[in-house]
Parts: C-alpha cells; sequence; structure tokens
C-alpha cells in the first residue's frame, strides 16, 4: 500500500466533506482560469483588429463608440461623414492609407460593410472559396458569417436595414456572393464585405423620389467610418487635432481609446479575480478546518500507525497527501470547468456576434493554476501535519 | 525476551517513575499489573521504544533500545513487535484486509501475497476481509485486530488491557487466543491489565506488579 493510495482512501472515507472542500477549490481555481483566458483572448482580439490603424475618423459623438463601431463591430455609429470631407483627408500628406467602412445593414445579425479591397489586404484576408467582388452588389462572406448562415459562392441574399437585423428588407436589392474568406480569428470573420457603391445604390435607390433627387443624393454621398494608416508615427501628435478642430469630423486614437477600454474591464477582471482569491481562501480554510477536524477524528488512529512502525514523518505525508490529493483533482476540474465557462461565454458571444472567444486556447500562465492549487493545499495542510507529525502515541496507551 | 535495568523515566514537569529490574524469557507470558496511572502505560511505551528512558535500558526480544535511532526505534517496532490496545483502532476508511495491511506499510515492508489472508484464516475471520470495521461484532473485530498484532510475527506482543470491556467468556477465548498467537510467533507476551480475570486465565504468566508509590517516584516488583 503507497502513501499516496492510503490517503485518497483516508480522503473519501469523508465524501461529502471531501466533495464541498473540492467544489470550493474548483470553483476558485475555475474562476481565476477563467478570467485568464478571457483576458487573453481580448487582448489578443484587440490587438489582432487594431493592427495597422492609427486612426479612426468618424461623426462627433463618443471617441469609444466610434472605435468600437468601426474596428470590432460591437457597437452602433454616431452618424455618418461626408465623402468630401473624407476624400479631403486622403489627400493629406500624413495619411499612408485610407480604408472607407460604410455601416447600415445586416443580414441575419452579421453587418454588411461597405468598404474597398483595401479592407481585404489590411487584414491579408484568403479565399476559402470564389474570390472577391468585381462589382457592386457583390459580396464576401467572413468565414463566420458563412457557416452560420450556410450561404456559399454563388448564392444570393437580401440585406435588411439595421445593424442588429430585424429592420425592413431591401428586396429589390439582392447582393450575390462571390467568395467567402478563410478564417483569420479577427474581426472580419464575422463581417459580410460589399464594395461600398453597393451601399450607397441600396440606399440611394430606396430613398430617391426621381433621378433628380438621386444625382442630389450622388452629390452628398456620406461614408460612416474612415480607418487611417499614417505616413509617419509623428502624425499621431498633429493630425487627430486637426480633424477635430477644422473639419466636421471626430477623430478617435484606437490606441488611447482601448488602454481606457481595457482600464475598465479590467476592473471587471479584478473583481472576478478577487472573487476567485476569496473562493480560494475559503476553501483554504475549509481544507484546513477538514483536515484539522481529520487529525483530531483520527488522532488514535495515526497514533496507531506510529505503534505499528511508521515515522512521524510518514504519519505527516499521509495529511500532505491527502491535501494534495483536493489540489490535483480541484486543478483538473478547475481547468476543465474555466475552459469550459470560456467556451460557454464564447459561444453566448458569438450568438451575438461580438468577440471572438474559445474554450480550446491554452495560456502560459494557466500553469499557476495548478501551483496555487498546491500552494493552498499545502498551506492548509501545513499546521494538521505538524500536528499529526507530534502524534503523540501515549494516547493510544490511554485510550479506554 | 525482556530485560530492563535501572529504567527510570522523567516526565517533562511531572513525576519521575522508575521501574525495578526485570528478566522475562523469550516467549514467556508476563502481566504487567497496576492501578490506573501507576505507570502501566509508561513501561508499555518505553518497552515499545516511544519514549526514550531518563535513565537505564531496555532490551526487548534481544535488542537494545538505546542502541537505536529514532528512525531505527520505529523501525524495529514495525518489524518485531505486536501491539493490541484496548480500543481496537481499525480505520472505517478501509476495509478488513486494508487495515491488516496497514502494518506493512507503517512498517515499510513490503506486502507478502496471501499473508493477510493466512493471518486472518488463522484467527478464523478470512471470510470478512472485504467488509468494513462497522461491519463486525465486537467479537470479530478483537480477532481483526489481533491477526493484525502477529502479522509481521513479532518477538513480542504488548496487549494494553486486552479484557477490559469483554464477558468472561469472551475474555477468555480472547486470553486464549493471545497466548496461542504469541505461542505461535514464539513471541514474549506481555499484558498490561488490572482485570483479575486475565491471572486467573494464565495462572502460569509472571506477574510484574506495578504499586501505588509509582506516581510518587517508585514501582515495585512483585
Amino acid at each position: 500500500m503507497k502513501t499516496i493510495a492510503l490517503a485518497f482512501r483516508y480522503l473519501w472515507s469523508r465524501p461529502l466533506q471531501a466533495l464541498l472542500n473540492l467544489l470550493l477549490l474548483t470553483l476558485g481555481l475555475a474562476s481565476i482560469t477563467f478570467v485568464l483566458l478571457a483576458s487573453e483572448q481580448i487582448d489578443r482580439a484587440f490587438q489582432r483588429d487594431l493592427a495597422g490603424i492609427d486612426l479612426v475618423v468618424g461623426a462627433k459623438g463618443s471617441p469609444m463608440q466610434l472605435i468600437l463601431a468601426g474596428v470590432f463591430h460591437i457597437d452602433v455609429p454616431p452618424g455618418n461623414i461626408s465623402l468630401a470631407d473624407v476624400e479631403e483627408l486622403r489627400r493629406q500628406p500624413q495619411v499612408a492609407k485610407l480604408i472607407p467602412l460604410s455601416l447600415g445593414d445586416a443580414f441575419r445579425g452579421f453587418r454588411i460593410v461597405g468598404t474597398n479591397a483595401d479592407y481585404l489586404s489590411h487584414y491579408r484576408m484568403a479565399f476559402a472559396q470564389g474570390q472577391p467582388w468585381a462589382q457592386s452588389m457583390e459580396a464576401v462572406l467572413g468565414a463566420q458569417a458563412a457557416q452560420a448562415t450556410a450561404m456559399k459562392t454563388g448564392d444570393s441574399f437580401i440585406g435588411s436595414h439595421g445593424l442588429g437585423g430585424g429592420g425592413h428588407g431591401h428586396g429589390e436589392h439582392p447582393y450575390k456572393i462571390t467568395g467567402v474568406l478563410a478564417p483569420c480569428g479577427c474581426v472580419v470573420d464575422r463581417l459580410i464585405l460589399t464594395p461600398t457603391e453597393s451601399v450607397w445604390q441600396v440606399h440611394e435607390k430606396a430613398m430617391a423620389v426621381d433621378d433628380e433627387d438621386r444625382k442630389a443624393l450622388e452629390a452628398e454621398r456620406e461614408i460612416t467610418i474612415a480607418l487611417i494608416t499614417y505616413n509617419s508615427p509623428l502624425a499621431a501628435v498633429t493630425f487627430p487635432r486637426y480633424v477635430n478642430s477644422r473639419t466636421d469630423m471626430q477623430a478617435a486614437a484606437p490606441a488611447v481609446e482601448v488602454s481606457r477600454l481595457l482600464r475598465m474591464l479590467g476592473v471587471g477582471s479584478e473583481v472576478l479575480r478577487g472573487v476567485g482569491a476569496v473562493l480560494l481562501l475559503t476553501a483554504a480554510l475549509s481544507v484546513f478546518v477538514a483536515l484539522w477536524n481529520a487529525v483530531r477524528e483520527r488522532r488514535a488512529d495515526l497514533a496507531m500507525l506510529r505503534m505499528l512502525g511508521a515515522t512521524p514523518a510518514k504519519v505527516a505525508a499521509l495529511l500532505v497527501c491527502e491535501a494534495l490529493w483536493l489540489a490535483v483533482l480541484a486543478s483538473v476540474l478547475g481547468l476543465a470547468a474555466g475552459h469550459g465557462l470560456t467556451a460557454l461565454v464564447g459561444w453566448l458571444l458569438e450568438g451575438q456576434r461580438s468577440l471572438p472567444m474559445s474554450g480550446r486556447l491554452w495560456v502560459p500562465a494557466e500553469a499557476w493554476i495548478p501551483a496555487a492549487a498546491v500552494g493552498v493545499a499545502a498551506l492548509a495542510a501545513l499546521i494538521p501535519t505538524v500536528s499529526a507529525y507530534r502524534v503523540d502515541v501515549a494516547h493510544l496507551l490511554n485510550t479506554r | 525476551m525482556v530485560e530492563t535495568r535501572g529504567l527510570r523515566y522523567q516526565y517533562p514537569g511531572g513525576p519521575a517513575l522508575s521501574f525495578d529490574d526485570l528478566d522475562v524469557p523469550q516467549g514467556a507470558t508476563l502481566l504487567l499489573q497496576g492501578v490506573s496511572g501507576a505507570g502501566k502505560s509508561t513501561w508499555l511505551a518505553l518497552a515499545a521504544g516511544l519514549l526514550t528512558p531518563s535513565a537505564g535500558e531496555a532490551v526487548i526480544a534481544g535488542q537494545r533500545l538505546s542502541a537505536l535511532s529514532r528512525a531505527a526505534r520505529d523501525a524495529w517496532r514495525g518489524r518485531h513487535l505486536g501491539f493490541l490496545p484496548q480500543k481496537l483502532h481499525l480505520s472505517e476508511a478501509l476495509t478488513v484486509e486494508r487495515n491488516m495491511a496497514l502494518a506493512f506499510y507503517a512498517a515499510g515492508v513490503p506486502e507478502i501475497r496471501g499473508t493477510v489472508q493466512t493471518a486472518l484464516n488463522l484467527l478464523g475471520v478470512g471470510e470478512l476481509a472485504g467488509r468494513r470495521p462497522s461491519q463486525l461484532s465486537g467479537g470479530q473485530a478483537q480477532r481483526v485486530a489481533l491477526a493484525r498484532t502477529i502479522l509481521m510475527e513479532p518477538r513480542i506482543i504488548l496487549a494494553d488491557e486486552p479484557t477490559a470491556s469483554l464477558d468472561d467468556e469472551a475474555a477468555l477465548t480472547g486470553l486464549k487466543l493471545l497466548e496461542n498467537c504469541a505461542f505461535q510467533c514464539s513471541a514474549t507476551l506481555v499484558i498490561a491489565t488490572h482485570d483479575r480475570r486475565v491471572q486467573e486465565a494464565l495462572p502460569a504468566a509472571m506477574v510484574y506488579r506495578i504499586g501505588h508509590r509509582a506516581a510518587q517516584g517508585s514501582v515495585a516488583a512483585a
């Protein structure tokens, strides 16, 4: 019989207590695992989606809203901006690249984004099938959009007004799918891309009462957001100020807004991490009480072991192993539960066409989970172990 | 055999107990008698190498205990000493078979296949190997505890008040079993008791009486 096997039998000789301790430890570790996984994936998503975008320009309003709507596509944009003003920006010497985005319609909850080929090349998108659009009213689907809608190259669909879906359909302007993009793990996976002209065509024809009216609309064309890459990092000092003071548009620096957002999210993750720590502390106390009671209840049994020849270290090792069993089991269950919870949240977010989150991802920081479990268990076992080490065999002789 | 010379134990901040010299041949039976608090437990602890005497020495089953380190005394006890406590201390977390195997585990000796079952069979409780202690009657539990005591074929068996909670018939049966087991192992049997029935059941046993004066610091041998 090995110490590890004997400790396991002793542990489960009090099944309810063992289960309660295991549950507390598992919940604490699962919370921390979830925070690690979620924060890592949010960071990665932000870095991936923001790569190469120095400035986001849109209608005046909340800069944070502009970033969330224009880069991550998880909020509604504050309004539209004049195409003429945007073209003026494009001509500025600080601007290396300007990608227009036109929002307003959706298909089954997936946003239809009017843009140009630069958007595809910016995110280095590859095609899983088909090819880019060649003309207006053609579209390509992001991988997640294609999978969720079960649409493929050659199919047609009708967009509906509004970003959340449920608006009136533009039945007279069906889109034809020319390609499906390969998964990139970025925001494009959740989008349906089409030339900007498609968006203009759909809305101008819907709004214009006659040719003259349409011509007037063409002269006042708008887009929703412009994604800008600078020629030089120095532009970050002057260009946003230029946009905000000299035009009717608003400039939002993603780096500033995202760090503000992460600080806000950070409070939430710190709270969750704190809850995990409190659960771990509670578990440590519970394990301590359980082991302390185990030593008290089994004092004579432990003394009997000493009488049978066990060294004090061997008796103490039994207590340590009981605690370690809890730590090992809780680590496995806590990691599994943390990944399961992340997968569940990812599934819910996917339903809302929001940030991608996977329970299958492993992050290096998770290596601390078993270490934390062992640390908590070892701390909880310390005093009971010393007590077991010092068990008085004379107690056995005096037990009547 | 048991040999003690000038054995004395000083409890920290408590009384000092002195024990008269003693010679018990190997295989003999010794009754250690005395009222509660007289020093029987202290003598058993000294004989088991659990306490280190303040003075004097004990040679138990041919082993001078003072020559052994604490760890070596633990190993010696596991291998050569059997102990039958009054309260049997069979763990409810384990089956009868695993309770028996604790003796191998504690002594750090690899379990010899079939030994546990043989010992249980010897005591007539072989069919109880898979049960939990709570599923045993008092007599069955005592037989299991006795089987564990002799599992390592000890050279000396210490029994602490083995008849205290037994009726006359069970006490007699238990004592005979204990004597037989000691005989089969050629072990010296030391029984700490204040039960008169023990002396009646084992008339050939040597008697070592620890008197009232022990608490004041001396012990008288009968």
